[in-house]
């Protein structure tokens, strides 16, 4: 009975460190899988400026995964401070189903709350072996792709748009040949990951693939991570223009009483500071200065915005990767 | 006829009594090939994988590996996981023997449909598991917001972690208990009562020193899996670091980031805990067919 006693008071103790750890200001950062080596670099900048600024400690927190469900884990009642997802049709849907920010949340800050840019290039084995240079070499036979699920990726979305974008930008380009041509593709993905780092570790762990599409600053971490020796990038012809969003959770931050930092967090991913670590993951930064800086880094590539190609990101989703939507008619075939 | 008679007559262990005639051996390449099949199907899919979790964890040498292990992330994912045991082991414990001393101990209408209910988490994919109470317990949920009103925190938290992994490790004791307890029977308990023993009194002197080894070998192979659970536990963690990462979380996280070697540090944590579960469920299978040989011996002096 003395040992039982013992026990619980030990695991009472252990319970009581597990979830008290919150003395000082923290922030709970939602983020999407890309993003980890950024904001692991950018949480320890802003709390050094926070405190020289306010004298305030603040510490972070970091969850990471695929865009789409890291959403509905925020929706679900992930206390997150801030998302910083990787398109804004996963924010909104923070407004639509749980009403936990406004509907204008992405006028709140500059650039469609996108501090920081990327667009969709693709990653080879070295050498090139299937030469590879643009989107119509992926459909031939014999390619094999990797690329994330649409329904549970943010990533995958803006490979699948780009992909759609492209078609539809040929001479004689319509929906019905874009739909061909991206059905087309999907027949040649051999493995289809829930989230783009799962997609990146297919590709160049396990050695799966041709080709990687990819996020370009995904591709250009693989490449200084796995070997500069092994993976060539091949920018497209053309591509979309990807901007991941960034947004305070009113509905937590005013509960939490963060609202304050958590804004000047966000703010300061626009900041010289901020865009210059931006660029320095492979990000294209909004910035005109940390720009010029990391021009040379990233190839010329003619970029689309989803507004123009598609109308927005409520009209793709709706089209494309809602319940019955083309990329389901695609993948039922 | 008569290598017949001799191996019928043959004393002792029937294991080693065809084997110690001409006329009832396996021929001695199908005794080679079934044992050469088995054994590098062990070597192959086993303990190639066991070794490449060691040879990858410290690859990099020592410091990488103590570094890794000592990091403040992989601290409290270990603290995380060994407290998540800490509750869901001695839960799923007293659930487990009360559940097999209703089940074997009690006539009562339902009795079945009781015990296939504690082998649903068996059959129940682990992310379901998950699922169940992010619907029960998430903000969109029945209970969400109540408990998003009164500051609860269930899931994406410590308690709903716990839960999960009550769940999928609800089965383990009981289902070692029953078969056990219903081979026993009910006689010596009666017995006891009849003599005037309390039910505590019963429960710890006749019981209990029939069960223990039984009740030893599921809390073993309970307690492995609360620590190795993935799935369910993936889905109400939020994969929040250093707050709601257990162990298994926390290798996918550093595989993900490309930390090979941290990734497979963590690991062989892992697998060192199902090593000493294998040696610990030998020792107390053993240990229970000795106990079982003393008994048997006790019957026949008597």
């Amino acid at each position: 009975m003395r040992f039982a006693r013992s026990y619980l008071i030990a695991a009472a103790l252990a319970f009581s460190a597990a979830t008290h750890a919150t003395a000082e200001t923290s922030l709970l950062n939602v983020s999407y899988d890309p993003t980890r080596e950024l904001y692991q670099e950018f949480n320890a900048a802003f709390a050094k400026h926070w405190q020289a600024k306010t004298g305030e400690a603040v510490a972070f927190k970091q969850s990471h995964g695929g865009s789409g469900k890291q959403a509905r884990a925020v929706i679900d009642g992930l206390q997150a401070d801030v998302v910083t997802l990787a398109l804004a049709y996963d924010i909104d849907a923070l407004h639509d189903k749980a009403k936990l920010i406004p509907a204008d949340w992405q006028k709140r800050l500059p650039h469609n709350s996108s501090p920081y840019t990327s667009t969709i290039v693709f990653l080879v084995r070295k050498g090139n072996p299937k030469a590879i240079k643009d989107w119509n070499d992926l459909v031939k036979p014999g390619v094999e792709i990797i690329t994330p699920n649409p329904k549970t990726s943010g990533g995958a979305r803006w490979n699948y748009l780009a992909a759609w974008g492209y078609a539809l930008k040929q001479p004689g380009g319509n929906d019905a040949k874009a739909k061909a041509f991206v059905a087309q593709l999907y027949k040649n993905v051999k493995v289809l990951d829930s989230g783009a780092r799962g997609s990146t570790t297919t590709f160049a762990e396990r050695g799966i693939g041709d080709v990687l599409i990819a996020w370009e600053n995904e591709a250009y971490l693989a490449v200084k991570e796995l070997g500069p020796d092994k993976f060539e990038i091949v920018t497209p012809s053309l591509s979309i223009l990807a901007e991941p969003p960034v947004a305070v959770v009113d509905k937590v931050v005013d509960k939490r009483g963060t609202r304050k930092v958590a804004t000047a967090y966000l703010e300061y991913l626009y900041s010289p500071e901020g865009q210059e670590l931006a660029g320095k993951h492979y990000y294209r930064p909004r910035d005109a200065q940390a720009s010029a800086k990391y021009a040379k880094q990233f190839a010329l590539v003619k970029l689309f915005t989803i507004d123009e190609v598609f109308g927005g990101w409520r009209k793709a989703q709706q089209t494309h990767f809602a319940d019955g939507g083309v990329f389901d008619q695609i993948s039922a075939r | 006829m008569a290598g017949l008679t001799t191996a019928l007559r043959l004393p002792g262990n029937p294991d080693t009594r065809y084997e110690a005639s001409a006329a009832t051996r396996e021929k001695p390449w199908v005794k080679r090939l079934i044992l050469g099949i088995s054994l590098s199907f062990f070597a192959l899919f086993l303990l190639l994988p066991l070794v490449a979790v060691f040879f990858e964890a410290l690859r990099k040498g020592v410091d990488v590996y103590l570094a890794a292990l000592t990091d403040p992330d992989a601290l409290s994912a270990i603290r995380l996981t060994l407290l998540t045991a800490a509750i869901a082991v001695p839960l799923n414990l007293v659930f487990g023997i009360a559940a097999a001393w209703a089940i074997t101990k009690f006539d009562f209408r339902g009795k079945h449909l009781l015990i296939t209910f504690i082998d649903l988490p068996f059959s129940v994919s682990p992310v379901i598991a998950g699922l169940i109470y992010v619907l029960v317990f998430g903000a969109q949920g029945w209970f969400g917001p109540w408990l998003l009103a009164h500051d609860i925190k269930i899931i994406f938290a410590v308690p709903g972690i716990v839960l999960a992994t009550v769940f999928v490790t609800f089965p383990f004791v009981a289902r070692e208990l029953i078969p056990l307890m219903q081979a026993q029977g009910r006689e010596e308990e009666e017995a006891a009562t009849v003599l005037g023993a309390s039910g505590w009194r019963t429960f710890w002197n006749v019981t209990l020193p029939n069960i223990k080894w039984g009740l030893l070998y599921g809390v073993i192979l309970c307690n492995a899996r609360a620590m190795g659970e993935f799935g369910a536990v993936s889905v109400v963690s939020g994969h929040i670091r250093g707050l709601t990462n257990t162990m298994p979380l926390h290798v996918e996280i550093l595989y993900n980031e490309y930390n090979f070697a941290a990734a497979f540090a963590v690991a062989s944590l892992l697998a060192m805990l199902a090593l000493v579960t294998l040696v610990v469920k030998t020792f107390i299978e053993w240990q229970a067919a000795l106990n079982a040989s003393a008994q048997s011996q006790k019957g026949q002096e008597e």
